[in-house]
């Protein structure tokens, strides 16, 4: 069988810099020069293209489906159904396999696979899908999430009802306290729905093997966890399909859930041949899940200087047709629904339901970010109704060290919140706009006034981020680390199967090998399942999980460096013996002696290989009746200050400034931090003003980049950071987490500012710019 | 059909073309070039431009059959030498990996090609000026901060180089 002509290769880790330090990214190269292979780039000699036939409707019955003349095609070389599916026919996230491979007489969500069809061009297969004629017995939508939450068993998309999860917490007695607030403040809050939006398109290449197996070339978050799904829907044993991670173009959350996995394992095995499956933009949206859209009622009760004495609040997140992560997300929206303040008395109820709607599931913030826009939009209507600055009346209520969580949770690490609060208060606020340059003003040079309408205005916004896995879920990562003399030169291997997604993990491994390896050479092998599970990169938890992992691994290669240095040079030092050994700069050094011998020297043409499995503190679940649980492994802190200069007339609106504080326990790479700081917030601006897949009827009205609008370099403005290093004593190198908080503080923060400008109450987001000229 | 153009310096011709192939198709699934990205294919995102006759374009919205006798030029010939160690990045290559403008990278290619044509017209180019030059091209992940970055210093080494 030939090889793909591109296939993700080793990275030399170029240039020198440990832990703390900020080296290049071995994989900038190849990707500045257009030669990374990423899952799209993937060819092979007589290779087919596989594309998928979806539902144009959100809910309906399937009659019959003829596939005769799009099979009679020339150039098509299958047409596949559910009756094809050789294992299983029903797969998911989470054990809950509740999504059919290929529909099965019925559909419940716009774009829904239904057959798929493989060919010489991907023309050919667009033409034969055509052809594919179906009758369909049309069916109403469930398209009210609030409606299903009221009445689950009428309005059931799944047979097991219409409630995905109910989390409720409960902490003292809310209705107790009603009768001592002071001060009483409510609100209804929503949210649309997000997209991730990742620029490289679902793709990837299915390779048939003579033993009747697989090679598989994918962009994933979780290699084993797809495999997990993938092997059994092919009637293959996970040891038939060899997983190799390709160049991932972002991800953000969107590749948690398979796409086109099984569907290119079932053409290249039916066909015999290789076949690449690539999305379109179009395709993309229908092709993962997105954000859940929430629907949130909050009412706070507080003293007359702010001091919260109750929340009572509900949570309703619209999962669509399946189940895919939605149980954890509503969890996560329970858990933190709060948000980072000491509140006496709580009534949390979350529920993640089931509609005919987009499936939603894993996006950047992960049911935090929903939650946190509404108790922002709380801290800011508290801070209103009594008089306090937005500042003050987070900072009166902020968690600390030994708070505790709606959970009773006790936040164990630093976290001082009002301390950044204060930080980010403090920070230079940008000059006026200068108003006589147009692209200053809101709407750039599309501005059709001379500004005389807009108002400046600043805000505040605060979220808290669960990092790593929660719940009771022992999500390990597991680290080979091979040490070795080539070409003269002591060099690691450092191999794992976590995904690079962009975040610099492929950066942070041979960082952290080299500082603990005490040499410079270091050389990252592809991502592949013939290593045991790194864990998904969601939850802002590679640096922690795999990191960790890479640490141990390097650790126990060290170990055995020094012992086999003992063994062998054992006469060149005192009697004092091993523990005052260590590698500095690539020699190994006694306490007593001085250096000993070069790493080379005391390797020669030995080889030394370690690999361990890293855990995270363990997990309790919640209490299914009072959320109460230590259910989370770390928790992290952002603070935004957002300035807007808002036409109030035309209802448009410019981000002037982004500011940050964020403690991040420890900066392991202080490049690449803050481009997870600056792109996380760029995605909580994008939600806050222009970002939504809008839905009526069940039906994705602007499924393109046409319609569907990210921050551009013109919408995004300026940034300051304050990155703060508080460790956490748990953590590798007391690192926190980083890559989540700052998507969650900053939507609420830019709609505050909004708000500071305008007066509006804006309890919706994406804010529109009708929502302004209300 | 035969479609006959100038890649990178190098006069190619390719047979079998459908009519309905955009030149980034033909880049990417016909000369092994797959440098320039399909990320939206309908223009919105800027992944995909190339220079077509010194002028930069969304490859994915030119026809196969228009670059007939034209020159196109992708990232793959931005830099000097072939792949491996003698191969010289073109300052705005070196300089996006250096500041951090480079992240999971599907955009870069198309911002490289961006910002380079934008350095060549515009030697010293104002933050007013690079925010214009690149609204054209998408990235989800950087926030474009990096990005700026990048762009000023590739445009600072150029003009000492000079």
């Amino acid at each position: 069988m030939a090889t793909p002509i591109k296939t993700p290769g080793r990275v030399a880790a170029p240039g020198q810099g440990g832990v703390g330090d900020s080296p290049l990214r071995p994989d900038g190269t190849l990707k500045v020069a257009g030669e990374f292979a990423y899952s799209s780039d993937l060819w092979m000699d007589g290779m087919l293209w596989g594309a998928t036939l979806r539902s144009p409707h959100p809910r309906a019955r399937i009659v019959s489906i003829d596939i005769g003349p799009a099979l009679a095609t020339a150039g098509v070389h299958a047409v596949l159904t559910h009756e094809d599916v050789p294992g299983n026919k029903m797969f998911g996230l989470d054990e809950t396999e509740d999504q059919p491979v290929l529909a099965i007489g019925e559909v419940r969500h716009q774009g829904e696979p239904i057959a798929l069809v493989a060919a010489d061009h991907p023309e050919i297969a667009r033409r034969a899908m055509e052809k594919i004629a179906i009758e369909w017995e049309v069916l109403e939508p469930i398209t009210d999430p609030r409606a299903v939450v009221a009445d689950p068993e009428r309005l059931k998309v799944q047979e097991r009802g219409g409630i995905t999860r109910h989390q409720p917490v409960r902490v003292g007695d809310v209705d107790a306290a009603r009768a001592q607030a002071e001060v009483v403040v409510s609100g209804e809050y929503e949210v649309g729905i997000q997209d991730q939006a990742f620029l490289g398109p679902e793709s990837g290449l299915a390779v048939p093997t003579e033993d009747g197996g697989l090679d598989m070339y994918v962009s994933t978050q979780w290699i084993h966890n797809d495999l997990m799904q993938i092997a059994p829907c092919l009637g293959l044993a996970e040891e038939q399909i060899h997983m190799t991670m390709a160049g991932v173009g972002g991800a953000f959350g969107g590749r948690e859930d398979l796409s086109m996995q099984i569907h290119a394992g079932m053409l290249a095995l039916h066909t015999g041949k290789p076949v690449k499956m690539s999305y379109n933009r179009y395709e993309s949206f229908f092709g993962h899940v997105h954000r859940h859209p929430a629907q949130m009622r909050y009412e706070y009760g507080a003293t007359k200087d702010g001091k919260l004495v109750y929340a009572d609040v509900e949570i309703i997140l619209d999962g669509g047709a399946y189940t895919s992560s939605t149980q954890n997300v509503t969890g996560n929206a329970a858990s933190l629904g709060v948000g980072p303040y000491e509140i006496p008395n709580i009534k949390i109820d979350a529920w993640g339901v089931f509609t005919n709607n987009p499936p939603c599931g894993a996006m950047r913030g992960f049911g935090a970010v929903q939650a946190c826009f509404a108790y922002e939009s709380m801290m800011d209507k508290l801070a209103a109704a009594c008089g306090i600055t937005p500042v003050q009346a987070r900072q009166r209520n902020a968690v600390s060290q030994g708070s505790k969580l709606a959970t009773g949770q006790v936040i164990t690490a630093p976290a001082p919140l009002a301390e950044m609060l204060a930080r980010a208060e403090a920070m230079p606020l940008p000059p006026a706009a200068d108003t006589t340059d147009i692209r200053n003003l809101p709407g750039g040079a599309s501005q059709t006034t001379h500004g005389e309408g807009v108002v400046r205005g600043v805000g505040y916004g605060v979220g808290i981020k669960n990092i790593c896995f929660s719940e009771g879920f022992d999500d390990y990562s597991t680290a080979r680390v091979r040490l070795e003399v080539i070409g003269g030169e002591a060099t690691a291997l450092v191999h794992t199967a976590a995904a690079e997604v962009g975040q610099g993990l492929v950066t942070l491994k041979a960082q952290i090998a080299r500082t603990e390896l005490g040499i410079q050479r270091v050389t990252i092998a592809p991502a592949d399942n013939t290593i045991d599970s790194a864990g998904s990169s969601s939850a802002s938890r590679q640096s922690y999980m795999t990191g960790g992992a890479v640490k141990t691994a390097s650790e126990a290669v060290r170990a055995e460096l020094l012992a086999m240095a003992r063994r062998k040079l054992g006469h060149r030092m005192d009697d004092r013996g091993a523990d005052d050994l260590s590698v500095v700069g690539g020699k190994v050094v006694s306490r007593s002696a001085g250096v000993l011998a070069s790493v080379e020297e005391v390797l020669g043409e030995d080889v030394i290989e370690e690999t361990r499995k890293y855990h995270h503190r363990p997990t309790t679940g919640m209490d299914p009746v009072t959320g109460q649980g230590d259910s989370h492994t770390q928790l992290a802190l952002c603070v935004h200050r957002a300035v807007v200069d808002v036409d109030v007339d035309l209802g448009l609106v410019k981000v002037v400034e982004m500011a940050a504080v964020q403690d991040v326990g420890k900066i392991l790479n202080r490049l690449s931090l803050e481009g997870q700081i600056h792109g996380g917030s760029a995605q909580g601006l994008g939600l806050a003003v222009m970002e939504e897949i809008v839905v009526t009827g069940g039906l994705v009205r602007n499924p393109s980049f046409t319609d569907y609008l990210i921050p551009t370099i013109l919408d995004m403005p300026p940034m300051r950071l304050d990155i703060l290093e508080n460790p956490d004593p748990d953590a590798p190198y007391g690192l926190r987490g980083a890559g989540e908080p700052p998507t969650l503080s900053s939507t609420p923060a830019v709609v505050a500012a909004i708000r500071d400008a305008t007066g509006k109450a804006l309890t919706r987001v994406p804010v529109r710019p009708e929502h302004i000229i209300a | 059909m035969r479609v006959n153009f100038t890649v990178n310096g190098s006069k190619e011709t390719v047979d079998d073309v459908w009519e309905g192939e955009s030149l980034l198709y033909v880049l990417r699934e016909r000369m092994g070039l797959p440098g320039s990205k399909n990320a939206c294919e309908q223009g919105e995102c800027g992944s995909c431009t190339v220079y077509l006759d010194g002028v930069p374009a969304c490859s994915c919205l030119v026809a196969a059959g228009q670059v007939e006798g034209r020159e196109v030029r992708t990232v793959e010939g931005l830099a000097q030498g072939s792949t491996g160690s003698d191969q010289q990045l073109d300052p705005v290559q070196e300089a996006f990996v250096e500041a951090g403008a480079v992240q999971c990278g599907f955009c870069t290619p198309g911002l490289i090609v961006q910002s380079h044509d934008l350095i060549n017209r515009v030697p010293d180019p104002s933050d007013a000026e690079i925010r214009e030059a690149l609204a054209g091209n998408l990235c989800r992940c950087t926030g474009y901060e990096k990005i700026l970055d990048a762009v000023r210093l590739a445009a600072s080494r150029k003009a000492a180089a000079q």
